[in-house]
């Protein structure tokens, strides 16, 4: 039993209107007043039909910290997001640095439905930034991994580095830095600045990301391998990234939607909610980073998703832990940030949200967008209401937003992961049906190397 | 006042209110019997985190002769050192119905996040926070100035024209921040003096000048310079070569205390590096008012005190007349 789905009067991303037939997983027609008598149908007037957004970084904590999230709760967030893929960070309990954990991980996502689950692996062994973890298992593995990151930790060490960056070359893998010089950051609360200097709070200074990220395009450039920046947070970083890429480096870059908006200057609360990792800059560095995006310095929006217990946030701010959650959520900020503000339209929003950081990821049935043929993965967006950010728009397991009580624009009305709804009406649809209908959507491909079979 | 958190947001008349206050109650201090039955009833908790036995006994004293209950929870020999956190801690004494915690906490903000939290319905007293602020350091030290620069006409009074130099580790002085605000809110002059390695990052906002050379702050014949402790981890860290290079470009010797001028005015936080950031002569001479500022703080911490905790609008309320009560010892 497969889903026939018939969304009728969507905007696509050049501004037209037009209905969009799914069947079978694949969206098999698009165009005006389309017809068919069994579909359900879903009335999309005034809604903006947006490819499936793929999220390159994504904390879903399991195994290890379940009491966080989980990997269906961090899919059914995902789902209520307009998220149809994310990559799993490595650093759970135990570490993603074997094929057996990244396995389960995938074969978990596979199981739970709401979205692709993609690991991501580690790049040394335990994140420790001493020896390479298994690498090329976890690529041959059946979850496939192309993504390596030690996330929470930088690789410090500049021959591990240059090592790693050389070895995933093999089989067209990617590095994907948590740029932080640990030295530099002992200790660091909060950005360096005025307002670090005020509140006493040990200061994280934009030259610690700045010089890995430095290091890292010579690096990359030296051994014509590629790299990934993740989370990049200062002006600086984006200067850097501007100029390699000038220089021919194969450097891909991403953002948060937190470090589009939010500041250093909300830390005088104490509020733990807004510590993160890196931390929130200077308004300078916010506008530095809109304009990045604009320019495509910077390739994607990435949520950091990271969800933490409310004990880990009920704390002294040095006491607690660092990161937000982010997949319910990041649509609407980018929509604040950079759509009404004139500097992304939704075709941009579809490359940064989508198309790119699936091609970073080198997950297929992403590259054109909705066009027919391709697998059925879009959200449908009302870009015109705004809601009173709530715990109750919170789909994770955990609550450790930074937008609750505040008005964000814009909201989910459906989500479609491989031709079957998993949000509709605005409301994830329950978990039980998800599965049936993961099941019965049969292996739709999800890896590059398997495209070929299915498009014919 | 509901809280007392920070001088970053201490209004004028809201601290010369605390300062005037305090010269009630230093006068109690001089009777037969040094008490007020002010708090009768009252329970206050010294909530401390970090061996501070000066400040938990100078507001153990405060609260003492406004016939306060005392509760002393000390982060040493509690729960805390199983891993209790500060939610769980602050439930339990607002169970045990304090009606002011006094907070030393070695992480900035606690203080914030403790009034902020509905954890506890009691007043907040930051008794020094990481390394963020510790606001009754300056509201005593202000006091100390005012006595000596305005003597006896001091009610009422700021701190106006008065030139202050705060000299040492200001990047992590609580003392220094709480200071920085409080003094030039009162209508101060500070200028601060320290090795770059030990100033905070863009200073700009600050309403402060900056110099690097004690000598050259001492040549400008300053009323007040107020010298910082060193502490001992940072000589380990790199944030100067040796502490002999540190005495000899930072410290306040001999030589330069005999340069300051007859009303200029030495002080000291406490404790004090003797031979390190200040000499056993300048720590000891007439100008120094180290033992002044110990007695003052009794003073201005039963002032904070008794507005904390007879704050309107808090039903933890007495009537405001009690502190001109008759004394005596109520237990």
């Amino acid at each position: 039993m497969t889903t026939t789905l018939l969304v009728r009067g969507a905007t696509l991303v050049d501004g037209s209107t037009a209905d969009i037939l799914v069947a079978d997983g694949r969206i098999v027609e698009i165009g005006a007043k389309l017809g068919h008598l069994n579909a359900r149908s879903i009335d999309a007037a005034g809604l903006v039909a947006l490819p499936g957004l793929v999220d390159l970084h994504t904390h879903l904590r399991e195994p290890g910290f379940e009491q966080a999230e989980t990997v269906l709760t961090g899919t059914r967030a995902a789902a209520a997001g307009g998220f149809t893929a994310v990559h799993a960070m490595a650093n759970t309990l135990p570490v993603a640095d074997t094929a057996g954990v990244v396995e389960q991980v995938h074969a978990l996502g596979a199981r739970a439905g709401y979205a692709t689950v993609r690991p991501i692996g580690a790049v040394t062994r335990g994140l420790e930034g001493a020896q390479l973890a298994e690498i090329g298992a976890m690529a041959s593995s059946r979850a496939a991994v192309r993504v390596f990151s030690d996330d929470g930790k930088c690789i410090s060490d500049a021959l591990i580095m240059r090592r790693a960056l050389e070895y995933v070359t093999t089989f067209g893998g990617v590095i994907a830095q948590h740029a932080q010089e640990p030295r530099l950051t002992d200790g660091a609360q909060m950005n360096e600045g005025s307002v670090s200097s005020e509140l006493g709070l040990k200061g994280w200074p934009a030259v610690a990301e700045e010089a890995i990220i430095a290091r890292d395009v010579l690096l990359a450039h030296h051994v014509g391998a590629r790299l990934h920046v993740c989370h990049v947070s200062t002006a600086g970083s984006v200067d850097l990234i501007r100029w390699a890429k000038k220089r021919g480096i194969a450097v891909t870059a991403e953002v948060t939607p937190h470090h589009l908006v939010l500041t250093d200057e909300l830390a005088r609360s104490y509020d733990a909610r807004f510590k993160v990792n890196p931390p929130l800059r200077s308004s300078d560095d916010v506008q530095a980073l809109r304009e990045g995006l604009a320019d495509g310095t910077i390739d994607i929006v990435a949520t950091d998703h990271a969800p933490h217990p409310l004990e880990s946030k009920e704390a002294e701010w040095e006491a607690a832990a660092f990161g937000m959650v982010g997949l319910e959520s990041a649509l609407s900020v980018v929509q604040a940030s950079v759509v009404d503000t004139g500097l992304l339209d939704w075709a941009d929003v579809a490359r940064v949200l989508s198309s790119a950081p699936a091609a970073i990821g080198q997950l297929a049935g992403y590259e054109d967008g909705i066009v027919v043929g391709a697998l059925a993965n879009f959200v449908l967006w009302d870009p015109l209401t705004s809601r009173s950010f709530a715990t109750s728009d919170l789909r994770g397991r955990s609550t450790n937003s930074p937008y609750l009580g505040h008005s964000l624009p814009g909201r989910v009305v459906a989500t479609v992961h491989d031709g079957y709804p998993t949000v509709l009406d605005g409301e994830l649809v329950d978990a039980e049906t998800v599965a049936q209908s993961a099941r019965a959507a049969q292996g739709a491909p999800i890896f590059a190397s398997t495209q070929e079979n299915h498009r014919g | 006042m509901r809280h007392l958190l920070s001088t970053r947001d201490l209004r004028r008349d809201e601290a010369i209110q605390i300062l005037d206050l305090a010269e009630d109650m230093a006068q109690v201090a001089g009777r037969e019997v040094p008490k007020l039955p002010a708090l009768r009833g009252k329970t206050i908790v010294n909530l401390f985190y970090e061996d501070s036995t000066r400040t938990r006994i100078s507001f153990e004293a405060a609260a003492k002769r406004l016939s306060a209950d005392v509760i002393n929870f000390s982060a040493k020999g509690s729960s805390v050192t199983k891993g209790e956190s500060l939610k769980d801690t602050a439930q339990t004494l607002g169970a045990m119905g304090a009606d002011a915690v006094v907070i030393r906490h070695g992480a900035s903000g606690a203080a914030h996040v403790l009034a902020a939290s509905d954890w506890i319905d009691a007043g907040v007293v930051n008794a020094g926070d990481g390394t963020h602020e510790h606001p009754t350091q300056a509201l005593l030290d202000a006091y100390t100035i005012r006595q000596r620069v305005s003597g006896t006409g001091a009610r009422g009074a700021g701190l106006d024209g008065v030139r202050v130099v705060i000299v040492g580790d200001v990047l992590h002085s609580r003392v220094a921040r709480s200071n920085v605000w409080l003094l030039s809110t009162l209508g101060a002059r500070v200028h601060i003096v320290a090795p770059v390695t030990l100033l905070p990052v863009e200073l700009d906002n600050w309403p402060v000048t900056v110099g690097h050379s004690l000598d050259e702050a001492i040549d400008e014949s300053p009323d007040v310079v107020m010298m910082l402790r060193i502490q001992a981890e940072r000589m380990d860290d790199s944030f100067f070569p040796h502490p002999r290079e540190y005495a000899r470009e930072w410290g306040l010797d001999d030589a330069r205390a005999a340069r300051l001028g007859g009303d200029t005015i030495v002080m000291h936080p406490g404790p004090m590096n003797r031979g390190l950031e200040i000499s056993a002569r300048a720590a000891d001479s007439v100008k120094s008012t180290v033992l002044e500022q110990v007695a003052n703080g009794v003073s201005v911490r039963m002032a904070v005190l008794y507005l904390l905790v007879t704050a309107p609008g808090s039903d933890r309320g007495v009537s405001a007349g009690s502190t001109r009560g008759t004394g005596g010892e109520q237990r």
